[in-house]
């Protein structure tokens, strides 16, 4: 055992960028994809990169949050054999490589419940993940997680959108922990041209209701954004994005590709 | 507590059904829950779904005495007597235009202009396109390309009625995928837009919902079975693909002593390629309900297959699951070829093209009527017509047209 989560990794990340005076970058990409093993390298070449924590999705067969960029990752994952047992693996390698930056796991319920709601958090924890996201599971049917999920130390981080109404925004401030994940638009996963005139408003609201740190993703793709939706945010989520950097590089140019692109989104340059 | 009570007011039949849905999609649901309790209390909005039942669908739909297909499933000797509940008379050819005029009719009223819908065989996509013209309603439908190919007339008739058939590509392009895409358009456009969904199947209210609007058919079934045998059936069978006609059929039957049996799609066999949840599958979360599923040992949703395409779905609705575990109902599975047969039977007995996924029912009826006593009543749901499966059928029997 890697040791259970005794250090708080997304804890300690956002008292450092809120004393900082800046936003942590946290990035998407699914866990054995492009190639069974590739995790460890994207992780590590994101972190060079700037990269503040890393999500890591678990394929699933049907992912009715996201748009075409990880709907695709997700099939030519699992066609390459990727099981939740294999992304929880990648995990422990990429903290056995030496990363050190939060780990989240996101994905869908039915594979978390196939696997074991209890085991799979308890073999997270193992593996040094540090919180789930789990996209189609409102605290309303996350009984068992929750209660899993704070026993092994890990954090259990829920989504909120636009369409949240006040009701909502304070049931899952009373549930969440580690950070709020504000999803900037009403609609999937996908990198989007303009960011949604709402956002300020909605963080707003949500803002009433909790001290968590409140992360924004779902469209966000250049600095330009990153630096905008920074402005007013604990955290930026980019995925599809980083998802699409990901498959555009070449194996071998891959790590350079990730660790460049990552620097670009946090505005240090190439 | 009668079964008729479920679901609890999380959506609950037992340990199934509930909300695995993503955030966004929570407050459409609430508000769709209210809007629902809401019309459900008004009179208005009753008399105008039972007045257009009764002048545009077509309802009651009659049940027929199989006195033919009666003889032949008990081999010739003496048996129960077989009734029908002719769903296939209904306009549009099957049950789905009463849970898709009831919905369209409620979408109307949350003042959404903007329909979207799922569909399989098609049925349900022409019922909503069909409704959404009747009250001047945007229509989108997704459907899996595999399920375009498979029924191209319906695809016609949904565009002839106005709607925007989208072909979807992901996944095993048949009627699941067509469902994640429907629920990503509803995620997107959720604020204008009324998601139609054509089963017992989804995050709650609809199970509960969709089996309300079905369960006309039952009603029917119960008075009209009172009528002619001065009694209830003893028996009633229905396909079960998501499960909306069996729902349609069961529920107004949950309370009485009435033996329920589901007939799902078995496809080349319970060993090979087979759509049969219940049968054959284990508990997990689809389209935003636990349930039945079709799924490996990591929780890959499994493609499903049945020569039916309304029937090609691994999940089922909730309440079928809960009907199952609690042994209210009993579900089997029957094949492709027994399917096939059975449509030929109906047709040569009684006259009557059946859906292939209503010949899953008929084809459990020379399994069952020789087990039972010649003063049974068995009523079966006949959920639609076979005009939209004659390519199927012509090519299954290798006649080319």
């Amino acid at each position: 055992m890697t040791g259970a989560v005794t250090t708080d990794r997304l804890g300690e990340l956002f008292a450092r960028t809120r004393a900082a005076g800046r936003p942590a970058l946290i990035g998407f990409v699914p866990g054995c994809w492009p190639e069974l093993d590739a995790t460890v390298a994207i992780a590590q070449a994101a972190e060079a990169g700037g990269m503040d924590a890393l999500e890591l999705g678990v394929p699933f067969s049907d992912p009715l949050a996201d748009g075409v960029t990880n709907q695709l990752a997700y099939q030519q994952a699992l066609a390459a054999g990727a099981t939740p047992a294999a992304v929880l693996a990648q995990a422990a390698a990429i903290r056995a490589a030496g990363v050190r930056m939060p780990l989240l796991l996101m994905g869908y319920c039915n594979p978390l419940f196939a696997y074991g709601t209890e085991r799979f958090v308890r073999d997270a924890a193992a593996a040094g993940v540090d919180g789930l996201i789990v996209v189609d599971l409102p605290p309303e049917e996350a009984g068992e997680l929750e209660r899993a999920a704070r026993a092994a130390g890990v954090h259990v981080v829920y989504l909120l959108a636009p369409t949240s109404t006040t009701e909502r925004i304070a049931l899952v401030a009373r549930h969440a922990s580690g950070f709020i994940y504000c999803v900037s638009v009403t609609g999937v996963t996908g990198a989007r041209a303009a960011l949604a005139e709402e956002l300020p408003a909605f963080l707003a609201r949500v803002r009433k209701h909790t001290a968590l740190p409140l992360a924004v993703g779902f469209g966000i793709s250049t600095r330009a954004q990153v630096a905008a939706v920074g402005a007013l945010a604990d955290a930026v989520i980019v995925g599809s994005a980083f998802v699409q950097a990901v498959a555009a590089a070449p194996r071998a140019e891959r790590a350079a590709a990730v660790r460049a692109f990552t620097a670009e989104l946090c505005g240090r340059g190439g | 507590m009668s079964a008729q009570a479920l679901p609890d007011a999380a959506g609950h039949f037992g340990e199934f059904g509930g909300t695995f849905v993503p955030e966004t999609l929570m407050p459409a649901l609430a508000e769709l829950q209210a809007a629902y309790a809401e019309a459900q209390a008004a009179p208005e909005f009753g008399r105008e779904l039972d007045g257009l039942l009764r002048t545009y669908v077509g309802r009651p739909t009659p049940l027929t005495y199989a006195a033919r297909l009666s003889a032949h499933v008990s081999g010739g000797r003496p048996g129960p007597k077989v009734y029908l509940k002719r769903e296939d008379l209904a306009h549009t050819g099957a049950h789905k235009i009463n849970a898709a005029l009831a919905q369209a009719l409620l979408a109307r009223r949350m003042g959404k202009r903007r329909i979207v819908a799922e569909t399989g065989a098609g049925q349900h996509g022409v019922a909503t396109a069909t409704a959404c013209a009747l009250l001047g309603l945007d229509c989108v439908v997704y459907m899996g390309s595999e399920d375009v190919r498979r029924q191209s007339l319906n695809v016609f008739r949904m565009k002839l009625l106005g709607a925007d058939v989208r072909a979807v590509d992901a996944g095993s392009r048949t009627l699941k995928d067509a469902i994640n895409e429907a629920i990503r358009d509803w995620v997107t456009n959720v604020r204008s837009t009324y998601y139609l969904l054509g089963s017992v199947v989804g995050p709650h209210p609809y199970p509960a919902m969709v089996r309300d609007f079905q369960s006309v058919i039952g009603r029917e079934a119960r008075a009209q079975m009172l009528e002619a045998e001065g009694r209830l059936p003893t028996v009633a069978v229905a396909c079960v693909g998501g499960g909306s006609n069996a729902m349609g059929l069961f529920a107004p039957l949950l309370d009485d002593p009435v033996r329920l049996v589901g007939v799902e799609a078995a496809g080349e066999g319970l060993a090979g390629r087979h759509a049969a949840t219940l049968v054959a599958g284990r508990p997990g979360v689809l389209h935003g309900a636990r349930s039945y599923l079709l799924q490996d040992e990591w929780g890959q949703v499994l493609e499903a297959h049945s020569i039916s395409a309304g029937l090609d779905y691994p999940g089922v609705g909730p309440e079928h699951a809960w009907l199952k575990v609690s042994e209210r109902a009993e579900y089997v599975a029957v094949t492709d070829t027994e399917a096939l047969a059975a449509f030929q039977l109906l047709c040569q007995t009684e006259g009557i093209i059946p859906a292939l996924e209503s010949s899953h029912a008929i084809a459990q009826l020379s399994k069952l009527c020789p087990q039972l006593a010649t003063d049974d009543l068995v009523v079966v749901n006949l959920s639609g017509r076979g005009d939209k499966d004659m390519g199927t059928v012509a090519a299954a029997l290798g006649v080319t047209l």
